[in-house]
């Protein structure tokens, strides 16, 4: 399968779990303008890579790597239709399909360099929120720095709320206050530790894990905060460009 | 041989079976108050070890010595400033990583240690072998394996305490990485200032910017923090992530590699605790036993107080016949009963049926690992009104009683959590409060008002718990705790802790309550309550369009606010109220009562805990809500064409 559908078909589940919905076959056929057989074959498949979780007949959503996938292809997006919009004043209508052929082809470099230069924004035209920086940097000052040190593919990031239960990553950075961070590396999840998700509590709350044989109960807020690495060890599984920035973009 | 005496503290996370041994070493001869000025429990006792006696003092349980808590601040203080003889650290020897990332902080305060590795045998079962020797080695210092619940090890490690404190020497930091290390020796070369720390520890600390320890060096030593900068700089670029994560991180991987080699793992088959562990924080099987186990709870607690007290009214009834036939019943006679007897009793019947049990209950809730579980399930609904999961069990319980629930608001971490839960849980409507809008607005008004009152009320919690959570200082902490494995409370400490928590209480807050119930007798012995009845009743009659005795009901509903009925009946001539008061009369007198000021209890266990201050702003901003919200509910009511 091409990187660019797998990206292509994991935003389309982003969108929906986004609203805290499943992604239902139907809708992504819709949605992708597919055949409902090959969205079904193309769901079983990023099951196996590990990229969704699917609950039969109620729809997919995404592991914490397929999350990591997702916000790294919408973060993108989101950039890019901001940067038609407010500085090429492309109509909004325009912006949308424009961002979906150009997202693939831009690096991780790029992106966050074009996130700089406009100011770190929130939310794109339509006004959903754009995925965080997901590079270890306190604010936009630290920016250029960052990017230097994290090259041109960035490894594959997302918070340790993402994580599905029995996914493991491995802790990168953590965001936000001082006193918070503290505490969260006191209670043992430094950077660099392995943790596991060992369980979600409903209604938006508290997560589980398991880190240096011990169990620990971590807010959702907290948890949003700790950035882990998702990508298997080992082997720099599934990238979205295995060949660099400037592999040849499929037709479209 | 003379009577030496040493001074021992022991410190470690929490969950570890601290308390277990300091229960086991102490027996009956211990102290537990609070710390000075703080909501943080402080545990004294002494033994005697041969000839010589130990005082030991139990730390809070604590996984760092930042300023993150109260509890980590009072800990570091004690050490560095108190000096104990000996430190010891008791470790989880089935958590031997994360408790081991303590014991490294507490080596860098350089005193004389000791280890008791506790819980091997919750460890063997884990899998976990750990080898004492290797881990003495590794850490400097001795290591005595211990089973706190039996007892095992503990004469061996007092015999390590009295050795340790003989010696000279104490213990030393275990080393960072060489390019740290280089960074802490030369900023500690450079401290000139006083303090009761050590230099190194001094030195890592002016790294991570811990704000008392740079507030009080660069005060002595400005030119200092250039220097700190520097270093830190320096850091920060080889490790290419900000200071405090590097030396987490190193504290950490000293941690995890005494704890590799020391230890042998293996991964055991999974057990009955692993499922119950699982089934208890299920999306719905963990709410429904968790509903469960609350109303036992509830039902236990409350039925069991009671039944306490109402034997111990009758027992007090008798006594007062006693007393009044021996004295017979002239005025000086029943002075001192309504004003210096009385006020025992009160706190004798009022709070100590329900406080005894409940102290029970949260120590097995504690000690057994479920508190963790339940905070875990509650934590989203409890962000509603501003606090995380842990706040649950204290505004739950503060339906039975609020004495108990102030008292369990320390279960929070930060004195700003402590206090809003607090706060919150004095607006719950108690048993008490539930009575007067039970016998008053759902007998004589209809149970829907009796409804409309609560519903009321937890708008009102919300609304304040929100405003609270905005106002009250320092930054919201959301849940990070551990999840301990399931264990059986071990009965010993259990029932001691209870004992000694009890007595702490009787010892604080009883003076507080004895000393309310005499001012109000006093004043009403000098005729001072119908003047205030006067002065108050603008408000009581012409703000809330209350009869005026409601003023003099008001005033002794702090003493117990179930008495208000009974009260406000003999002062008015009946008990069919529906004579003397109009149903929005009633209504508004029950919101009133429900609202206007946590009983003397109450307020005697938020001095207790939080001090005269906040005490008192608590009370003064719930009399104000009540009074100020009264009268307009009057005014809504009656413009709704209520009678």
């Amino acid at each position: 399968m091409s990187s660019e559908s797998v990206e292509e078909y994991l935003e389309a589940i982003y969108g929906f779990n986004e609203q805290g919905e499943l992604a239902r076959n139907q809708e992504l056929s819709e949605k992708l303008k597919v055949s409902p057989p090959s969205v079904t074959q193309m769901i079983k498949r990023l099951a196996d890579e590990g990229l969704v979780e699917y609950e039969p007949y109620r729809g997919a959503c995404l592991t914490g790597k397929g999350m990591a996938l997702a916000q790294k292809v919408v973060r993108k997006h989101r950039l890019i239709e901001r940067f038609l919009y407010d500085f090429l004043k492309l109509p909004l209508e325009k912006v949308h399909a424009e961002a979906c052929r150009m997202e693939h082809g831009v690096s991780d470099e790029a992106a966050v360099a074009l996130c700089k230069a406009m100011n770190n924004p929130e939310t794109c035209p339509d006004d959903d929120p754009i995925p965080e920086c997901p590079l270890n940097v306190e604010s936009c000052g630290e920016c250029e720095e960052a990017r230097e040190a994290a090259g041109p593919e960035h490894p594959l990031t997302t918070q340790l709320s993402n994580l599905k239960p029995g996914e493991e990553g491995r802790v990168t950075f953590i965001r936000g206050g001082r006193q918070a961070s503290q505490r969260i590396m006191d209670m043992g999840l430094t950077p660099g530790t392995y943790v596991k998700m060992v369980k979600a509590a409903p209604f938006k709350g508290p997560v589980e894990v398991e880190v240096r044989g011990t169990s620990l109960a971590l807010g959702r807020g907290l948890a949003n905060h700790v950035f882990v690495n998702v990508e298997d060890e080992g082997k720099p599984w599934l990238r979205a460009h295995p060949h660099g920035p400037h592999h040849g973009a499929a037709p479209h | 041989m003379s009577e030496r005496k040493l001074k021992v503290a022991l410190a470690g996370n929490a969950n570890v079976g601290k308390s277990v041994i300091f229960n086991q070493l102490t027996g009956l001869h211990q102290h537990v108050g609070n710390w000075p000025g703080k909501t943080v429990e402080r545990a004294e006792g002494t033994l005697f070890f041969g000839d010589i006696e130990i005082e030991v003092i139990d730390l809070p349980g604590i996984y760092s010595l930042s300023t993150y808590s109260i509890e980590e601040l009072i800990s570091r203080e004690y050490i560095a400033v108190e000096q104990p003889d000996v430190i010891v650290n008791v470790v989880d020897a089935s958590a031997l990583e994360r408790n081991l990332a303590f014991t490294v902080q507490l080596l860098e305060l350089e005193p004389r240690m000791v280890v008791a590795l506790n819980q091997i045998d919750v460890a063997e079962s884990k899998g976990v072998i750990v080898y004492t020797e290797e881990l003495s080695r590794l850490l400097g210092v001795p290591v005595v394996p211990t089973v706190a619940v039996k007892g095992a090890g503990l004469s061996e490690l007092m015999e390590r305490v009295v050795e340790a404190a003989g010696k000279r020497e104490k213990a030393k930091p275990r080393e960072y990485g060489t390019e740290i290390e280089e960074q802490v020796n030369s900023i500690a070369s450079m401290i000139e200032a006083e303090t009761p720390y050590p230099r190194r520890w001094i030195a890592v600390k002016l790294l991570e910017g811990d704000e008392e320890i740079t507030a009080a060096v660069y005060g002595q030593q400005p030119d200092l923090r250039a220097e700190v900068d520097d270093a830190v700089a320096t850091i920060e670029e080889i490790h290419s992530h900000d200071i405090s994560s590097v030396i987490a991180s190193e504290r950490y991987a000293l941690a995890s590699a005494f704890a590799h080699e020391s230890s042998s793992h293996v991964v055991p088959e999974r057990g009955i605790r692993e499922a119950l562990a699982d089934a208890t924080t299920h999306p719905v099987w963990g709410y429904i036993f968790m509903t469960a186990s609350i109303l036992t709870i509830f039902f236990v607690i409350f039925s069991f107080g009671d039944w306490l007290a109402g034997a111990l009214d009758e027992a007090f009834t008798v006594v007062k016949m006693v007393y009044f036939n021996a004295l017979g019943s002239g005025s000086a006679a029943t002075f001192i009963w309504d004003a210096v007897i009385d006020g025992f009793i009160g706190g004798v019947v009022v709070a100590l049926p329900y406080i005894g049990p409940f102290y029970l209950v949260l120590s097995v809730l504690e000690d057994s690992g479920y508190l963790a579980r339940v905070a875990f399930l509650m934590d989203s609904a409890m962000h509603a009104i501003g606090l995380h999961g842990k706040g649950f069990i204290p505004v739950m319980l503060g339906f039975g009683c609020n004495v108990p629930a102030v008292l369990g608001a320390r279960i929070m971490e930060t004195e700003r959590e402590r206090l809003i839960c607090a706060f919150v849980a004095s607006l719950v409507p108690c048993a008490a409060r539930s009575i007067v809008i039970m016998g008053l607005v759902a007998s004589y008004v209809g149970f829907r008002w009796a409804m409309l009152l609560y519903l009321i009320d937890f708008v009102l919690i919300f609304v304040l718990g929100r405003i609270a959570y905005r106002v009250a200082p320092d930054e919201p902490v959301g849940l990070i705790m551990e999840i301990p494995g399931y264990r059986l409370p071990s009965l010993r400490t259990t029932a001691q802790r209870t004992w000694f928590r009890l007595r702490g209480f009787v010892f604080e807050a009883f003076p507080i309550m004895i000393a309310g119930n005499f001012v109000i007798q006093v004043a009403a012995v000098l005729g001072v309550l119908g003047v205030v009845e006067e002065w108050m009743s603008p408000v009581t009659v012409g703000w809330l369009g209350l009869p005026s005795a409601a003023g003099v009901v008001l005033i002794f509903g702090v003493l117990r606010k179930e008495l208000t009925l009974i009260l406000l009946g003999s002062l008015l001539g009946g008990n069919d109220f529906s004579l003397f008061l109009s149903p929005v009369q009633m209504f508004v007198f029950a919101f009133v009562v429900m609202v206007y000021v946590p009983c003397i209890s109450t307020v005697a266990a938020l001095v207790k805990e939080f001090g005269y201050r906040a005490a008192a702003a608590i009370s003064t901003a719930e009399i104000f809500t009540a009074m100020l919200l009264g009268g307009v509910i009057l005014r809504v009511l009656l413009a709704l064409g209520l009678p």
